[in-house]
């Protein structure tokens, strides 16, 4: 058995040697050209002056191509179309790419982008929330809502009251591999990339515009990349539609790599936000309203701005009931990167929201904030109630014809579909979806055992008691996290599988691997189905050629979507073999049996080598396809109604810390993790992905800073000035289990999802840092995040003097 | 310029621009693409070499200050089918997700393996006298200039702490 085993990585002993290639390891032909952008200096106006004839004549250069030297309207938006290649007349952010430089080395290309003269009439530059709301500048006409009962009568109707804000920091993604690609022009026009992104069918779209072909006529091939975390989904398109334009113009071979300080200034991040919440509750903390008002600042482009937003509201529930409930957002236009795609996507910030909300209603009962929670839990799922097979899906819809819209990117703003209400009596979401899969309840029962909660708070408030400067904190908060696309249609999957003569099988589907482990959970699937050691498969690159039409690896889908397409593939050609075996043994193909490397019928069996030879012998096809779109999903993102997810992958976490409140450093001492990932595929994966999603996490709400100047110029464009967590930033203590259930609904091994969900466990940090300032003083700290040292001790002073 | 570098024990005579960080050479000059580079410029470890007997970040020199030095790279301490025992932890512990730290990761520790059994001691370490247990502490204190992003430090940490001959976590 293969599936459910802690496999070493596919590409473990590659890794360890140095031998594992990345884009920019791949041996490029020698007359190969670098790439490197101009950018802008100035966060918003109009170019009046562009003299680019030093970029020219620097030594190396070949080529320098500006927005008007291009072939065609390159754009590299995965939505709105609002992001030409090189900038046309108007400048919306400082970093933005003016003109591309192509030379004969990196080097070259770096020092001859210095020599432009540029110049920008500058304008007053949108840039903080509060700017944007002054200028009305956002994306779409206004604000959404997602109502469920009435918020305002329920708050008005409520014991007590509260209301707050809370302000929440983007993120930079932070891949070690940056940015990069190469574009390798073919005969008759065609073009093959090599890109490090998410998305390759995004970049085979994005390229074909480009060069004005048909999608047939480039192919886009991703091997692996040195992590992704959503930053290449979108942000990997300007440099693989710049070296595709490159070697089409020179018709040479295009390389391009971002510089680490390029990359943080060109690239967008995860959305910084903004939540404005009321709440009214009783004396047990149960929340009876409720509403939100979400600010997301989106930066210069529309990228994937509004798919985030909604799933910042699709999780301001996070685990919690709400019976009156409004939740209001807005996506706001300013003149930054483009915020894009990051680990979680929105939902880490719409559960900070609830969260706070959580936090500070047992800061003002004075009662321990997991009562608070747990008082708002959802009900958990009787125990063994499985999910009723899904209907078939009504394919009879047509597609829009516009060629040039992005449909498998998550940007499309589709509404179609009417969702069915859910079933009366169910315990709804905001958005009206059941809630039939909830364990959190038990979960959350087990955790607070393990980690000894009720003992370590009476232990934190006795030490709190007898230390002045330093003060301890504990919190423990739950993850329900939705998993599929909100974009229904993304939800779709395909595989191509081989077997070849001598029994090796050649593995290929959509996904792409970012250092997740989806290789070696797709291929231990395929080992399964054919009953063979994993050594027989080779699992290879993911290639627009090989598998067409491919969703994002994104929305933690990965693993989901392509186990199942791969699974379908292989039984197909097991299937075939089956036939094959029973037909000679007069047997039934349905009691044919694979396993232990064999194909036994009967009491007899064949190796597997011998039973593909046949196979072959006997003219069976042994090459295969295989397909999978996810059931039940419809969603109107309009009305905010319908099932958006499948199902829910949740999680809880107890975090303790310590602060000094003379200076406001802190440190994260200990964390225990439950966390459900339903029948795990391989559980070495998935606890890598735990620790680290939860690292990744403390980051977020801790130490990682983004700052940028009052003429918009981040600041923080390197890791000297931006700080991501070390080694020595682990918890101290870390105790992570998994939760040991199976998926209630029919996903690949009843295995759920968990690329993003433990990002958000993290959240137990930055609640721990605000019991550790609330132990300062009687007010309410109300910390933001990212919690750095500033702003506990800001906090803390909060916590001692009340001002907010 | 010419400049003759002895990497991974063989001899390797380059004409590069002086300016040429000895981590481009490298990659660029000399198609040693297992030193990777992260953020070029100091911060992040993923180019770390082991240059006569010590670990560098190979971004932060010039290839050219090199002449005549002894230089090992992730190329040089084992490959597929023949990998030291620091790279066979790393397999057996998980020591990487997507793997572009990895080879800084496993040259800096080897470097810091060496530094261990010199007797130097750290920010963190007790004394600064005598052996010091390779506590998780001590690892994590020592290999703070190699970031990892996807965080797979509890695997790196058990790696190098089984290949020290600690106990494991």
């Amino acid at each position: 058995m293969s599936v459910g085993r802690p496999i070493p990585h596919d590409a473990a002993v590659l890794h360890v040697t140095g031998t594992a290639r990345y884009v920019d390891d791949i041996p490029a032909p020698h007359d190969t050209l670098h790439l490197c952008f101009g950018l802008s200096d100035t966060a918003c106006g109009e170019i009046v002056a562009m003299d680019l004839a030093a970029v020219r004549s620097a030594p190396g250069v070949v080529a320098v191509l500006a927005a008007e030297d291009l072939p065609n309207s390159a754009d590299t938006s995965p939505s709105a179309h609002d992001e030409p290649l090189l900038a046309t007349g108007r400048v919306h952010h400082m970093g933005q790419p003016l003109f591309l430089a192509i030379a004969n080395s990196h080097l070259a290309a770096r020092k001859a982008v210095r020599r432009a003269s540029v110049e920008i009439r500058e304008e007053p530059a949108i840039l903080s929330i509060d700017d944007a709301l002054a200028a009305d500048s956002r994306f779409e006409e206004g604000p959404r809502f997602y109502r469920k009962g009435d918020a305002n009568r329920a708050i008005a109707a409520a014991p007590h009251r509260l209301e707050g804000r809370i302000e929440i920091g983007g993120q930079e993604h932070f891949y070690l591999e940056g940015q990069a690609a190469l574009a390798l022009p073919q005969e008759g026009g065609d073009m093959v990339v090599h890109t490090s992104s998410q998305h390759p069918t995004e970049i085979q779209h994005k390229v074909a515009d480009a060069l004005g072909l048909p999608m047939a006529a480039v192919r886009v091939e991703v091997r692996r990349m040195g992590g992704g975390f959503g930053g290449k989904e979108s942000q990997a398109n300007a440099l693989a539609v710049a070296c595709a334009v490159a070697a089409r113009v020179t018709g040479r071979p295009c390389r391009m790599r971002y510089d680490r300080d390029d990359d943080m200034v060109i690239t967008g991040k995860r959305h910084d936000f903004r939540i404005d919440y009321r709440a009214g509750y009783d004396d047990d903390g149960r929340i009876r309203g409720i509403e939100f008002r979400q600010f997301a600042r989106c930066g210069w482009s529309q990228d994937l701005s509004l798919p985030v937003a909604d799933r910042a509201m699709l999780h301001a529930d996070n685990a919690y009931l709400l019976d009156d409930v409004t939740i209001e957002s807005h996506r706001l236009k300013t003149n930054t990167q483009s915020a894009t795609a990051f680990r979680g996507f929105g939902g880490p910030q719409g559960m900070v929201g609830i969260e706070r909300v959580m936090d500070e209603i047992a800061h003002a009962l004075g009662c321990d904030p997991v009562k608070v929670r747990r008082a708002n839990y959802y009900a958990d799922a009787a125990p063994g109630d499985a999910a009723p097979a899904p209907a078939p899906l009504d394919d009879g819809r047509d597609a829009p014809a516009d060629t040039h819209a992005d449909l498998t990117s998550r940007g499309t703003t589709e509404t179609r579909g009417q969702p069915a209400p859910p079933p009366s009596g169910a315990q709804t979401t905001p958005y009206h979806m059941a809630v039939e899969d909830f364990v959190l309840g038990e979960m959350t029962e087990r955790l607070v055992e393990s980690a000894d909660y009720r003992g370590r708070r009476e232990q934190v408030r006795a030490w709190n008691a007898g230390n002045e400067i330093l003060k301890r904190g504990l919190a423990l908060t739950p993850v329900k996290f939705g998993i599929s696309f909100t974009l229904t249609h993304l939800n779709q999957a395909g595989a191509l599988v081989h077997v070849y003569q001598d029994g090796s099988v050649h593995l290929n589907h959509g996904g792409t691997e970012m250092g997740q482990g989806l290789f070696r959970k797709v291929s231990q699937v395929a080992a399964h189905r054919f009953g063979v050691p994993l050594e027989r498969i080779r699992i290879t690159a993911t290639d627009t050629g090989k598998v067409p039409n491919t969703s994002a690896t994104a929305a933690s889908s990965g693993s989901d979507l392509n186990g199942m397409a791969v699974k379908a593939a292989c039984d197909t050609i097991r299937d075939r073999i089956a036939r094959l075996i029973a037909e000679r043994h007069q047997a039934r193909a349905a009691d044919v049996r694979f396993g232990g490397d064999r194909v036994h019928v009967g009491g007899e069996s064949y190796g597997w080598e011998e039973a593909v030879r046949l196979a072959y012998e006997n003219r069976v096809s042994l090459s295969a396809t295989g397909f999978y779109k996810t059931p039940k999903l419809e969603w109107d993102r309009i009305a905010g109604r319908g099932r958006p997810f499948f199902y829910f992958a949740q999680g809880v976490a107890a975090t303790e810390v310590v602060i000094d409140t003379l200076t406001g450093e802190n440190r994260i001492l200990r964390t225990d993790i439950l966390h459900d990932c339903g029948a795990s595929l391989n559980p070495a994966v998935d606890m890598g992905q735990i620790e680290g999603g939860f690292v990744q996490g403390a980051g977020w709400l801790t130490t990682e800073e983004l700052v940028w100047t009052d003429k918009g110029r981040l600041a923080t464009h390197a890791p000297s000035t931006y700080k991501i967590p070390a080694c020595s930033d682990r918890p101290r203590v870390s105790n992570v289990s998994l939760w040991d259930g199976r998926n209630r609904e029919d996903t690949i091994y009843r295995s759920k999802a968990v690329g993003e969900p433990p990002l958000m466990l993290a959240i137990s940090v930055l609640m721990a840092l605000s019991d550790a300032c609330a132990a300062c003083g009687p007010h309410y700290p109300a910390l933001d995040a990212p919690a750095t040292p500033e702003r506990v001790l800001a906090a803390v002073r909060r916590a001692r003097e009340g001002a907010r | 310029m010419q400049t003759t570098l002895k990497i991974n024990g063989e001899s390797w005579t380059l004409d590069v621009d002086p300016r040429t960080s000895l981590l481009d050479a490298l990659r660029h000059h000399l198609d040693l693409t297992g030193t990777k580079k992260g953020c070029d410029h100091g911060q992040c470890g993923a180019c770390t070499i082991i240059l006569n007997g010590r670990r560098i970040n190979s971004c932060l020199t010039l290839a050219v200050m090199h002449d005549g030095d002894e230089i090992t790279t992730i190329e040089g301490l084992g490959e597929p089918g023949r990998l030291n025992p620091m790279q066979e932890a790393f397999v057996r512990h998980d020591g990487y997700q997507c793997g572009y730290c990895t080879p800084g990761q496993i040259m800096s520790a080897t470097g810091m393996l060496d530094e261990v059994s010199q007797g130097w001691p750290s920010h963190v370490s007790a004394s600064l006298e005598g052996d010091v247990p390779l506590s998780r502490e001590e690892v994590a204190e020592r290999m703070s200039g190699n970031l990892c992003r996807c965080s797979a430090y509890p695997g790196i940490v058990r790696a190098i702490r089984e290949t020290a001959g600690e106990v494991s976590e």
